[in-house]
């Protein structure tokens, strides 16, 4: 009796292993290669014919040694592997009492402090995201960039100022999630405008 | 905010109660039609059942515990030859206590991933292991529930249906074709579905970087529907590849949402008397919104050092969802036992945090998992059916059964076995010596109360089926991969048991006429006195161990 109950769970898992765990994912994959191919694809970003990147997945705009290079704007501090490692999404876990948390903190208001001459910073500037492979900052972060960015390519403010604005994408339907702006595709614009 | 917090919150009421009938309809229907279609004849006929034959109430057990076991050997089987599998990346197997921990944790429905899925597990595992699991769990979920829902309104009946037959229709019926449905509109939003691997691009700064690829529509679409919340990717939710927008974000709280919270719509069909089912639902509406509100006004408060130095707080939340979009999400996950996070609750405020360790405790029944969300608040009405017939001399009787001794004794067990796991298992971790130093020493991310948090957070999640972590433990050990593994085989297969007895213990008995001794268990008084009982029941037993991680450190 019992023997018999093992027998048929075990022809019911492979026939629904193959129908639930091959079969589905293949209709779901015809479906989006089909019809969705650039989202199932990745929403890839191309300059000149090359992929430079996903629209969806940040990247971080350093040189090797992980400093800011200041004609980019600068993406969210990542906790993904060394920063916007893709292979390794993760946020930093630190909670709200974590020392090290509040030094990074401090460290990282006293870095933007340096390289934009502000003190009025938005949260996301200095905190890192749960994926740590977030594609946006605030309007906030993105426009206190400006004066930098427009500096080291010797760019006009002003000119900067309306391409940045001209990119904050508003909340879904008005009223689902925030305000932001997405850094690689405000970079890829950033870079057709000063050729 | 206060308006954007009232408009999505209406939103998603407003669409489960237009679904709440015809879903909970449909549902009723599935599990009591007699007909079986074609296909479905054909498989019944390939695994030897007869569709028309019911079983007893242990028959139905040694069924679902077949099947369980079956998958369990499965899912441990592929991980540790994974190597030889077919897109596996080039990965190694994983380790005897990672492949025992993760094969329970997907056949228990509670995806608890003690790994970072990015760099452990090939598509092969996670499609033909992984996903395959996250939609029977989720059929078992639903079985167990309409079980003890025929108990209910059977007669003197020795027979409570057919397992094969309800796991069989709930998955072709009902997951599969709402999971294609909700795979296409992620799609559409940008969740990836393609073999691609990792690809490596140049970027505009000429370095260097990845765009991972895998087969991730069709998982995500039946981890938040099936209430499961195992990420493609280690950052699960958060990962703009698993949730690109602010509206693919509601739309998987709705997912979570939807067939946890059209049950009991299913349930008053079947007993024939829909006010019943309004009843629970007002119940599980009423928590949720009091849960919701109150975790994001703690995290919008922002209270803490790091958040007060940092101006909100944003740690380990994405700019897209923002704090609403992320307290909606998180609430909603912990409170169906699905597991998944748009944002890291490791990072959350002490009481942001422990109102997601709360909705766990709250015994996942505002509105649960997909079916043992229903199973586990009908064994709270029993309870409370119990204490008011005890407090005002009531005949205690629940939709025409009575509640004897034999009952009571099952609905009591079912109440202590997870607080028992719990308090049990985050007992052990620290007071075995041995166990204590590698706790501490190595799996605790953050120190102090809330290290101590992490681990009642793992305990919490495991026992209850839930799946969420305070991520920064490191749990891939072989401690908390046996201890939590052994929590989740427990948690989801000794309630289980006791509902199922009580289902065939109901179903042999005679429906007596209600009287004007009978409770009203539809009406508004009801609703509250069900409240009443989740409530007090998680508080007294919760209590203690929550004064001593979140309010602790909330209060300092």
């Amino acid at each position: 009796m019992k023997f018999r109950q093992t027998w048929t769970a075990i022809r019911a898992l492979v026939i629904i292993s193959c129908v639930l765990g091959i079969g589905y994912p293949a209709v779901v994959l015809g479906i989006g290669q089909a019809a969705l191919p650039a989202q199932a694809n990745g929403s890839l970003l191309e300059v000149d014919g090359k992929v430079v990147g996903s629209s969806l997945i940040g990247q971080s705009f350093t040189d090797a040694d992980g400093a800011a290079l200041p004609e980019w704007f600068q993406s969210r501090p990542s906790a993904a592997g060394a920063g916007y490692d893709a292979a390794a999404s993760s946020g930093s876990n630190y909670g709200p009492e974590n020392e090290d948390l509040i030094t990074a903190i401090e460290d990282r208001r006293a870095a933007i402090e340096a390289l934009d001459g502000t003190s009025d910073i938005p949260a996301d500037a200095l905190t890192a995201s749960g994926s740590g492979l977030d594609p946006h900052i605030s309007p906030e972060f993105a426009l206190l960039q400006v004066p930098r960015v427009a500096e080291a390519r010797g760019l006009s403010e002003q000119g900067v100022r309306d391409l940045v604005e001209s990119m904050i994408q508003g909340r879904d339907l008005g009223y689902l999630g925030e305000p932001t702006v997405n850094v690689l595709r405000l970079n890829i614009a950033l870079a057709e405008m000063d050729k | 905010m206060g308006w954007l917090f009232v408009a999505q919150l209406a939103t998603i009421l407003i669409v489960l109660v237009l679904l709440f009938r015809p879903l909970g309809d449909y549902m009723a229907a599935v599990y009591t039609s007699k007909k079986d279609l074609r296909v479905e004849r054909v498989f019944y006929r390939l695994i030897g059942v007869n569709p028309a034959a019911e079983q007893s109430w242990p028959a139905y057990l040694r069924s679902i515990l077949a099947f369980s076991a079956v998958g369990i050997l499965l899912v441990y089987a592929l991980q540790r030859v994974q190597q030889v599998l077919p897109y596996s990346l080039g990965l190694p197997p994983t380790s005897e206590h990672l492949a025992f921990d993760t094969a329970i944790s997907f056949v228990t429905n509670t995806n608890w991933q003690s790994y970072s899925p990015d760099v452990t597990l090939g598509y092969t595992v996670q499609l033909v292991g992984l996903a395959v699991q996250n939609f029977v769990s989720a059929a078992v979920g639903i079985a167990v529930a309409v079980a003890l829902i025929r108990g209910l309104t059977y007669r003197l009946s020795g027979t409570i249906g057919n397992f094969w037959v309800d796991l069989t229709r709930g998955t072709l019926r009902i997951l599969l074709p709402l999971s294609v449905l909700a795979a296409i509109v992620l799609l559409a939003g940008g969740v990836i579905q393609n073999v691609n691997g990792f690809q490596d691009v140049t970027t505009i700064t000429g370095g260097s970087a990845v765009v991972p690829g895998g087969p991730v529509a069709s998982q995500e679409a039946i981890k938040l529907l099936g209430t499961n919340g195992g990420g493609f990717f280690n950052a699960n939710s958060a990962h703009p590849f698993e949730n690109p927008t602010p509206w693919t974000s509601l739309v998987e709280v709705l997912l979570m949402l939807l067939i946890p919270f059209a049950l009991p719509r299913t349930f008053g069909r079947m007993v024939g008397d829909n006010r019943q089912g309004y009843a629970i639902a007002a119940t599980m509406g009423v928590l949720f919104t009091v849960s919701v509100s109150l975790m994001t006004w703690a995290e919008l408060a922002g209270a803490g050092t790091a958040p007060q130095l940092a101006g909100a707080a944003m740690e380990g939340k994405e700019d897209r969802f923002g704090i609403l979009g992320s307290t909606i999400f998180g609430t909603t996950s912990t409170i169906t036992s699905t597991g998944a996070v748009n944002s890291m609750h490791d990072s959350f405020t002490s009481l942001g945090g422990g109102m997601a360790l709360v909705n766990m405790m709250l015994g996942e029944v505002a509105p649960g998992g997909v079916g043992a969300g229903l199973y586990g608040i009908l064994v709270v009405a029993i309870i409370a059916v119990f204490l008011a017939g005890l407090m005002v001399g009531r005949t205690p009787e629940y939709l025409g059964k009575k509640i004897g001794a034999r009952e009571i004794k099952l609905a009591s067990l079912y109440i202590l076995t997870t607080p028992t796991l719990v308090l049990v298992g985050t007992a052990l971790s620290f007071a075995i010596p041995a166990v204590r130093e590698d706790v501490t020493g190595t799996s605790i991310w953050n120190p102090g109360l809330h290290g101590f948090g992490e681990v009642l957070y793992a305990f919490t999640s495991a026992a209850n089926n839930n799946g969420s972590a305070f991520a920064g433990l490191t749990a891939n050990t072989p401690w908390f991969n046996t201890a939590l593994g052994v929590a989740m085989m427990l948690g989801r297969f000794l309630p289980i048991v006791f509902v199922l007895a009580l289902a065939g213990s109901f179903a042999a008995q005679d429906r007596i006429p209600a009287t004007a001794g009978t409770l009203p268990t539809h009406r508004p008084q009801f609703v509250g006195l069900l409240l009443g009982t989740i409530v007090i029941v998680s508080a007294l037993t919760y209590f203690p161990v929550l004064a001593l991680g979140p309010l602790a450190e909330g209060l300092q």
